[in-house]
This record gives structure tokens, sequence and C-alpha cells, in this order.
């Protein structure tokens, strides 16, 4: 009896364990159609955005934007923390504490990696941008899979 | 009253950033409040700072990581030559980029992006936030897509589990953190920029001597080649391509040599512990247009 009270009381914590608000933590966040990484993508939201946690997943969250979109976030693009993104606001007040809120843009930011260029001519910052600039889509992931007869052996994909 | 405890704080300051020391830092502040120099709530906040300033890699953000990836690249590809070659790069993005997205971080603040390296020497670096280089000499090492794909699966895995954040020795962010700290909200200046990019190029410095003269320790590299072998799995490769590709490795490494020679447990090891996660060697038969467009990619790379 006590043990399902247990039981009980800790399956209480598990449902209520995914925060009702979590904030987007990467340059452009993924809102997908399932809980897959190859589902469809239906939108993306920037840096800091806000969304409203419907449910969690196993790694993903069930996600409402802010434009009323709804969908499915990898936890990896997102984070409890508030992230704070105007510059020289005064929302900081909790000192060092970094526990609640990222600051966005700063620490190693643009402004460090300028400073950085400046001292530090000779490095190649230009194959840097030009690597970066090869981006894949969902589609074109699952079109290379398909053409080449890749499947997980048991729904092994996640 | 006032005049005293503001002096004392200074002090606690000062004691704090040389330490960097949570326990000092508390045994120091309650001496401050028992004496009545701090009030609980200076104390408080002081204790407060000293654990943000402790935080190593993992109070560095996506953001920050991926700032600190960019530069780690940019220095590889300044030691190295990129081999630019459009239809190899795409493939290699199309192969990699697809894996990135079933490991269990396929969402780094700037995505994953990858690039060959100009170079014979057997080597791969993954600098933090997902930007992975891959050298021809190790290209060559892989007779299959299924072998190439456990190449990049084990760079990813080091991503993943931000092996080159863990490089950055303890204390090097502690100056960066204190003047963020002080600095929250506003944009750097003067003093404080030139601070917060000296912890940075420290960083760099720490992370790229690690991938290109020290290496990991082992344990990274048997923890980067699990996950591998997890991504892999997920995606529906042959894991049975890792321990192909470490074979031909086996045989084309020279004793001594740069690269995966100094800074990797030898592929016969690797392939020892990999054959316990993945168990009896199964045939690695690939279909028929996955080896076409393998060979066409970079076959001649």
């Amino acid at each position: 009896m006590i043990r399902k009270g247990l039981l009980a009381f800790a399956m209480g914590i598990f449902l209520f364990a995914a925060p009702a608000r979590m904030n987007v933590q990467v340059k452009s966040g993924q809102v997908r159609s399932t809980a897959s990484y190859l589902a469809k993508l239906l939108v993306t939201i920037p840096y800091g955005s806000s969304v409203e946690v419907v449910q969690q997943q196993g790694d993903w969250f069930n996600v409402k934007t802010a434009q009323g979109v709804k969908g499915w976030m990898h936890k990896s693009a997102l984070t409890t923390k508030r992230i704070s993104m105007a510059s020289g606001s005064t929302t900081a007040k909790t000192g060092a504490s970094s526990d609640e809120l990222a600051l966005a843009g700063k620490g190693f930011n643009a402004q460090v990696e300028k400073e950085y260029k400046a001292k530090n001519k000779n490095l190649n910052f230009a194959a840097v941008d030009r690597m970066e600039k090869i981006k894949i889509a969902p589609t074109e992931m699952q079109a290379f899979l398909a053409a080449g007869a890749v499947k997980p052996a048991e729904g092994g994909a996640k | 009253m006032m005049t005293r405890q503001l002096r004392f704080f200074p002090l606690v300051t000062a004691l704090v950033l040389v330490a960097g020391c949570t326990e000092l830092t508390k045994v120091v502040t309650s001496a401050g409040v028992a004496s009545g120099k701090l009030s609980e709530d200076q104390a408080k906040s002081l204790n407060r700072s000293s654990e943000a300033v402790e935080k190593t890699f993992q109070d560095i953000t996506p953001e920050q990581e991926y700032y600190i990836g960019r530069s780690v690249a940019a220095t590889l590809l300044t030691t190295y030559k990129p081999f630019d070659q459009a239809a190899a790069s795409q493939y290699l993005n199309q192969l990699g980029q697809t894996l990135a997205q079933a490991s269990d971080k396929p969402e780094t603040f700037g995505g994953y992006h990858f690039a060959i390296l100009d170079t014979e020497e057997i080597n791969a670096f993954a600098a933090p936030g997902g930007l992975i280089l891959v050298s021809r000499g190790l290209i060559r090492c892989c007779r299959s897509e299924d072998a190439l794909a456990a190449v990049l699966a084990h760079e990813i895995g080091h991503v993943e589990r931000q092996h080159g954040l863990k490089a950055i020795k303890k204390g090097r962010l502690t100056s960066a953190l204190t003047v963020l700290a002080v600095e929250a909200g506003k944009n750097l200046g003067g003093e404080n920029l030139a601070e917060v990019t000296k912890a940075f190029e420290g960083s760099i410095g720490d992370i790229t001597g690690t991938l290109v003269n020290s290496g990991y320790s082992r344990e990274l590299e048997y923890d980067a080649d699990a996950v591998a072998v997890k991504v892999l799995r997920r995606v529906g490769y042959n894991p049975e391509g890792l321990v192909d590709m470490l074979s031909q490795m086996q045989k084309s490494l020279k004793p001594g040599s740069h690269g995966f020679g100094a800074t990797h447990p030898t592929p016969q090891d690797r392939i020892a512990a990999v054959r316990k996660v993945i168990g009896a060697t199964t045939s690695l038969t690939e279909p028929a247009p996955r080896k076409q467009r393998f060979t066409t990619a970079v076959g001649r790379v």
C-alpha cells in the first residue's frame, strides 16, 4: 500500500517534470510534425523564442510557438533558462547566477571573435563560413537515405 | 559600519577570484558574517557568485560553444588546407548532417557542417558545436559509405559529448565568467573585452592543442566509438563499417606518424572495444546505388 502510494507520488513528479515554458537556445530551432528527426519541418523559430510545452515524450517536447504553431522540438534545441536578448538590458539582476538566465550574445560572442580575428589575421575564417553555408534540409536527408536504401533494422530511428 | 563592509568586500572578492573555490568562499563569507563585516545578503550573493565562477565547460552556452568551435575550426583550416571539391563536400554533408540528426544532440547553435582536409595524414577533428573536418587520408581508409558514416559518427560523438570543451584547462574560464558577472547586460568594453578575449584565446589553444598534439584520453575515444555505433544503428548503417575502416587504418598507419597514430588508441584496441558492443562479425554488403554514389563522390579523394 505504502509502495503503491510512493509509486503514484513518483509518477506524479514524472508527469509534472516537463516545464511549462522553454526557450530556443540555438540559432534556428526546428519545429517538426512528429517526434522524429526525419519528420517534416513545420517552421523554424529564432534564438531566444519562448515556446509553451504541452507534453514530453523521451527527448522530444510537444510545443506551441508564440505564433500558435503546434509541433515537436528536440530537447537539444531548448533550455529552461530565460534568454535575455536585448543588448544593454537590465534584466540580469541576478548577479553571477546563470542558473535561470542566459545572456544571448554575451561572453564568447561575435565581438570577441572579431577581436581574436584582428590578432590572428592569418586564420582561415573564410573556409569556416563556406562550411556553414552547406545545409541539408530534412527532405533532402530523406531522399538521401532512400536513394542509398539506408533504413534502420527495426524502427531504430528516433 | 557601511565603510567597513565595503572595505571587506573587495578583499573577499579578490580571494574568491584567486581561489575560485566554493568551500573557501563559504568559510571566508561566514567569517565575514560572524565578524559583522558582511551582511547575510552579501554573503549569500558572494557564495552564489563563486559557485557560478567555478562552473566550467558546462556553463558555456550553445552560442558560446559555437564561437569557440568556429575559431578552433579556423585554426585547423589554417594548419591544414581545405579540400574544396563541391560534389565531395555536398555528399559528405548529406551523410554527416543526416547522421548528426540521429544523435542525442541533433541541434547545436549553428548546426553540423563537414569539410575535407587536403592532407594524406590520417586525421579528423571535431570542433565544438559541430564543425567536423576529415582528412583525405582518413577518407581513403573507408571502402564504403558505411565505413565513412562510421568516421563521421565518431566525430559527431565527440561533439555530442562535448569532449572538445572538456579540454579547456581548469580555471581558464574563471576570469571570463567573472567579467560576465560584473558586466552582465552591457557590451564589453576595453579591459573587459581584453580579458574575455584572453580566456577565449586560451580556450582555443587548449582545444586545438589537444586535438592536434596530445589527443583525448582513451576513454573519450572509446566513448565516441560507442556513440558512433548507436548513431549508425539508429540511421540504418552497419556498424561493421567502423571495424572495416579501423582495419584499413591499421594497414595504412605508419609507426610514429602524426594524426590518429599519435592521438588515438590503436585501431586494434578500438576494434576489440567495438566488437564487444556490436557482437559477432556480420557481412558488410552494400546495395549497388549506395556503393555507386560513394565511389562517385569520394572515390578519387
